[in-house]
């Protein structure tokens, strides 16, 4: 007998990435394998890399807006709020009622856009190949709201800090009403055609699971933790842009698996519909918001987060009395989730890897900035 | 910066528990602050975190002040699940000062501390892993410091590495 047999391997090293199509981008993740199962992973980032801060501190408060919209690119809106909302808190303005309504309702047609890029990509790494086209289908409805509004699909740059960039055109309310009636029935279909699937709950249930604690340890939060049981969402813990207005509410899982956090995202974007119902019955009339042509903030630091699609994104903003900021933090949800995944995927199989990187929901321009 | 003192319980506890360590507890626009000598830093995390509930260490940061003896200011934001509050500790180190690492307390830490590292070149002791990040390992400079231009590159990490003189 020979004294080893290849039933012994040593572990096997395997590079995935960056240019792989189930990394949604271009993260590279190094696994060590025993057999099929992953006995560790070390993540390599930075491919995106572009210094978007270092970008900040030589530009304008408003030259630097534009250049949000690129780093979490398929929820841009979001970005752009959470930028507006930072600069205003350290000038202490508000932006007027009706600019706060119409952020409300475009921050959460890019959450629903967002959550659906999310879908039908997730589904289509799992195998199911229908959910993207019906996915890519509903969005384009919202993106065709951004461009009605702004010209912009994608990197919108909606807001100005001090408010809105353009104000509303006509039907605008009517096509957000029509796409709400249109769009929840959908959200059905998905679910008939994802949930009760046999092969989509069993690739899916039990696989990746993050406790609420091991959330909070670390700092992972969005749909991720909501998913492990924990009901905290910005909108309602800190309100901001009048969120306390809307009712809606929060969904959360049990299990804080794969499948909970497909659940909560699916619970979302029908909260979103409801908040974007709301919120389109009562626009008040009156100004849009005007940008100050100087901004030179008071010397002081702020840190400002929104509720993104991904989780926490916050703003952590020092000013010099100049007319550039002194220094200008991200705090991006994607890069703090995806630090969780080797806990996640550490004694599972190689085959969730994909799942578990898909129902993270990184963007990687958000966490290479 | 025009602050107002930061009043309450948790100041208070914190003065009582830390004393001399602690400089000020303030408050701008609204947004509590702890400035704290560096030392006492990790202690005073551990401390929010076991009796005042604040267990989300929101993130990690430097800002760069080149004329100061002490250069860089170290942020860390804290969140209470409970209390639905925030607090930043805020703590000043030299050039070349290496602060505790804040793993053993929030394991999320792990990251922010290599950013940090990463664009600014502060060394955290007693980090598992205290590598860059984003940026390639060989590459040479500290972007987000102040002396560093927004066009300066690593010359020779991009000659070698993509065969081009410059990338600008």
């Amino acid at each position: 007998m020979p004294e080893t047999t290849f039933l012994d391997s040593t572990e096997l090293v395997l590079n995935m990435g960056p240019q792989h199509p189930s990394t949604h981008g271009v993260l590279r993740v190094i696994l060590k394998l025993d057999g099929e199962k992953v006995n560790g992973t070390e993540c390599v980032i930075g491919y995106l890399h572009r210094g978007v801060e270092k970008i900040g501190e030589n530009r304008t408060y408003q030259q630097f807006a534009p250049y949000v919209d690129r780093m979490d690119y398929v929820a841009a809106v979001s970005n752009g709020l959470g930028y507006c909302l930072a600069i205003e808190k350290l000038l202490n303005i508000e932006a007027p009622p009706r600019a706060q309504v119409t952020r409300v309702i475009l921050t959460e047609l890019n959450r629903i856009a967002s959550h659906l890029l999310w879908l039908g990509t997730h589904a289509l790494d799992i195998g199911a190949i229908t959910p993207v086209f019906y996915c890519f289908r509903e969005r384009e409805e919202v993106l065709k709201i951004f461009e009605n509004y702004c010209g912009a699909r994608l990197t919108t740059h909606a807001f100005r800090i001090g408010g809105l960039q353009y104000e509303l055109y006509d039907g605008f309310e009517e096509q957000v009403k029509a796409f709400c009636d249109m769009f929840l029935p959908n959200v059905d279909e998905y679910e008939e055609l994802l949930t009760n699937n046999r092969i989509w709950v069993a690739r899916l249930k039990g696989v990746g699971i993050l406790s609420g604690d091991e959330c909070k340890e670390f700092g992972v939060t969005g749909p991720v933790l909501r998913a492990a049981g924990v009901q905290w969402d910005l909108r309602k813990a800190q309100p901001y842009s009048g969120y306390e207005q809307y009712d809606f509410e929060i969904p959360t899982g049990e299990n804080g698996d794969t499948y909970d956090r497909y659940l909560v995202r699916m619970q979302e974007m029908r909260q979103s519909v409801r908040i974007i119902r709301q919120a389109v019955e009562k626009i008040p009339a009156g100004p849009i918001g005007k940008t100050p042509k100087v901004i030179k903030p008071a010397v002081g630091e702020v840190y400002i987060s929104i509720e993104a699609p991904k989780g926490e994104l916050g703003y952590f903003v020092v000013s010099d009395n100049s007319t550039q900021p002194y220094r200008l933090r991200v705090r991006p949800p994607s890069f703090v989730n995806l630090q969780a995944l080797d806990r996640m995927v550490r004694g599972g199989l190689v085959a969730d890897v994909v799942a578990i990187i898909g129902t993270l929901d990184i963007v990687l321009g958000e966490v290479d900035r | 910066m025009a602050t107002t003192p930061w009043e309450g319980e948790l100041p208070a506890q914190l003065k009582d528990r830390f004393g001399a360590e602690i400089g000020e507890c303030s408050s701008y626009l609204g947004q509590n602050f702890v400035v704290a000598r560096a030392e006492a830093v990790i202690p005073i995390l551990e401390f929010l975190k076991l009796e005042a509930d604040f267990d989300y260490l929101v993130d990690i940061t430097a800002v760069d002040y080149p004329n100061r003896a002490e250069r860089f200011d170290l942020l860390y934001i804290l969140y209470s699940y409970a209390r639905n509050e925030r607090v930043r500790v805020k703590t000043r180190i030299a050039d070349g000062a290496k602060p505790q690492t804040a793993v053993p307390v929030h394991t999320g830490a792990n990251w922010l501390e290599r950013e940090v590292f990463d664009m600014f070149g502060i060394q955290f002791a007693g980090h598992p892993d205290m590598r860059r990040i984003l940026l390639p390992e060989e590459w040479e400079g500290f972007p987000l410091r102040k002396e560093h231009s927004i066009i300066k590159q690593d010359d020779r990490w991009v000659k070698e590495n993509l065969g081009i003189e410059s990338g600008q």
